[in-house]
């Protein structure tokens, strides 16, 4: 392990104070998943670790002011799939944290983490995506608030300034009508990384569409949003033409690169097989039936 | 410079304090500070699970902890399963199932099974299996052990163990 300093905050200030004082080489730890496994490898230089998970504001899991979800942005997987309001309104957020890893993983990895480490494959951001979710973000600056559809810049970066960091993401209340489902495709059924993976929030309004929304993770530099796919499902009734559009049209937007875990035309296929299945669980959810996050 | 710290904890029930270095691992310090060489490493970065250990009662890699995190926290590992002289249900049943071979991935196997018994008592051969994908295993084929993990949620002590 690199030589580093661990610093513990217990509040939001506090951090933001360290990671400032602590400049480029101070980084957060959140579960550690990620940053301890980039410390000991050397890939990046750190010479501080602010552990963020003695603040409250930024492990606790629970309702929002005004209905919706506030997730601290440490709170680790195990703590959000097994949290009740999560499991009945939020169903697409146990579909990622409980693949995220194994078991002991979920122990300690946490979204904001799997947001800011910004990896493209990240199975926690097309989700987040999906339900509209925003990162509430505090800096010496103060706070702001970001889409996690616009957080993410390229691999590995995103608009975090200098000694910001994400307090919490703020999850907006189910739309009556609406589910959302997220998949994704690896060699094995758990411990790998994302060949590709998708996430499709619909809103039903009666048998039509109301509402949709597609994002592809792992087949661009960060997770994609497919205008295109919502454009062919929107103000329609859902069908199988409607659905295969849908697909069509991820296949099309997707600029995939290939790699030991896929290849391109592997890749593109995958995006239209998983946009079509989490588009039919979606409108299942959405009509209020159930639909078990594994098999 | 990373300097030296000293960490409170509470680890197999006895509240424990030590001297630890600040970019030590919870591994490292488990097992170069402590002597509790039970926790194993096998690959240092969060994938085989040998290193795995209960933090406030939640399935975790040690590898993946620093040691200055865990001041304050109550930690089990395979060392604090057993009762004095009485072994915990799984540790009994991968003993009478052979589960084991060369043994290395076995403290990891055991606390990770505990833990599992522990939330459901009552697991299918599926939820053992996911439940145990972050522990590999090298030699057995894993078949005993699931055998093994599934024999002891049958034994009607398991929830008190
Ligand atoms: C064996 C193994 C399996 C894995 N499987 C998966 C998988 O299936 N899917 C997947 O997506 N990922 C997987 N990962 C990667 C990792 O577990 C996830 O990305 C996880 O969500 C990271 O969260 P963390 O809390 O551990 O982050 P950390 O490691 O603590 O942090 C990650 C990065 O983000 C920064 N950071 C963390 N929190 C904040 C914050 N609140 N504000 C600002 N910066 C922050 C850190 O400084 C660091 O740069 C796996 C990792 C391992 C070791
Ligand atoms: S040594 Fe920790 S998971 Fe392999
Ligand atoms: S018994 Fe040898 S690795 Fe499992």
């Amino acid at each position: 392990m690199q030589d580093l300093r661990y610093a513990r905050a217990s509040s939001v200030a506090e951090a933001s104070r360290l990671l400032a004082d602590g400049g480029p080489t101070a980084r957060v730890l959140a579960g550690g998943t990620d940053v301890i496994v980039q410390a000991r490898e050397r890939t990046q230089k750190i010479s501080l670790f602010v552990d963020i998970k003695h603040i409250p504001e930024a492990v606790g899991v629970g309702g929002a002011e005004g209905g919706g979800l506030t997730l601290g942005a440490a709170a680790p997987c195990c703590h959000i799939y097994d949290d009740a309001s999560v499991r009945s309104s939020y169903p697409a957020l146990v579909d990622a944290t409980s693949l995220i890893g194994g078991t002991a993983i979920q122990g300690r990895a946490s979204l904001g983490g799997n947001l800011c480490n910004s990896s493209p494959a990240a199975d926690g951001v097309p989700p987040l995506i999906a339900l509209g979710a925003t990162a509430v973000i505090a800096g010496p600056g103060g706070e702001r608030r970001v889409p996690v559809a616009t957080f993410t810049t390229g691999p590995g970066q995103n608009v975090l300034e200098p000694g910001e960091f994400v307090v919490a993401l703020e999850v907006p209340a189910p739309a009556p009508g609406s589910g959302v489902r997220f998949l994704r495709f690896i060699p094995r059924n758990e411990m790998d990384i994302a060949v590709v993976n998708v996430a499709s929030a619909l809103r039903l309004d009666g048998a039509e569409v109301a509402e949709a929304r597609v994002v592809v993770g792992a087949a661009a530099p960060t997770a994609l949003v497919v205008e295109e796919a919502a454009e062919a499902l929107v103000g329609r009734p859902l069908s199988q033409e409607s659905i295969a559009s849908a697909a069509a049209a991820a296949r099309a937007a997707v600029r995939p690169i290939d790699d030991m875990r896929g290849s391109i035309r592997q890749r593109r296929h995958l995006a239209g097989v998983l946009t079509e299945r989490t588009l039919r669980d979606a409108a299942r959810r959405a009509r209020g039936e159930e639909v078990a996050s594994h098999p | 410079m990373s300097s030296r710290i000293i960490v409170s904890a509470e680890i197999n029930g006895e509240p424990t304090e030590f001297l630890a270095d600040e970019r030590d691992s919870l591994l490292e310090a488990l097992r170069d500070r402590l002597g509790l060489m039970g926790t194993k490493e096998g690959c240092n970065n969060g994938n085989c699970g040998a290193c795995a250990v209960l933090l406030d009662g939640r399935l975790v890699n040690a590898c993946l902890v620093m040691a200055a995190e865990v001041d304050g926290a109550q930690l089990t590992t395979v060392e604090g399963l057993a009762r004095e002289d009485r072994l915990v249900p799984v540790q009994e049943t991968f003993l009478e199932r052979g589960a084991l071979q060369c043994g290395i991935c076995t403290p990891g196997f055991l606390v990770a099974a505990h833990a599992l018994l522990q939330e459901h008592p009552r697991p299918t051969e599926e939820q053992v299996r996911y439940w145990l994908a972050g522990n590999l295993c090298r030699c057995t084929g894993y078949d005993k052990i699931i055998t093994a993990v599934l024999d002891a949620a049958d034994r009607t002590d398991v929830a008190s163990g």
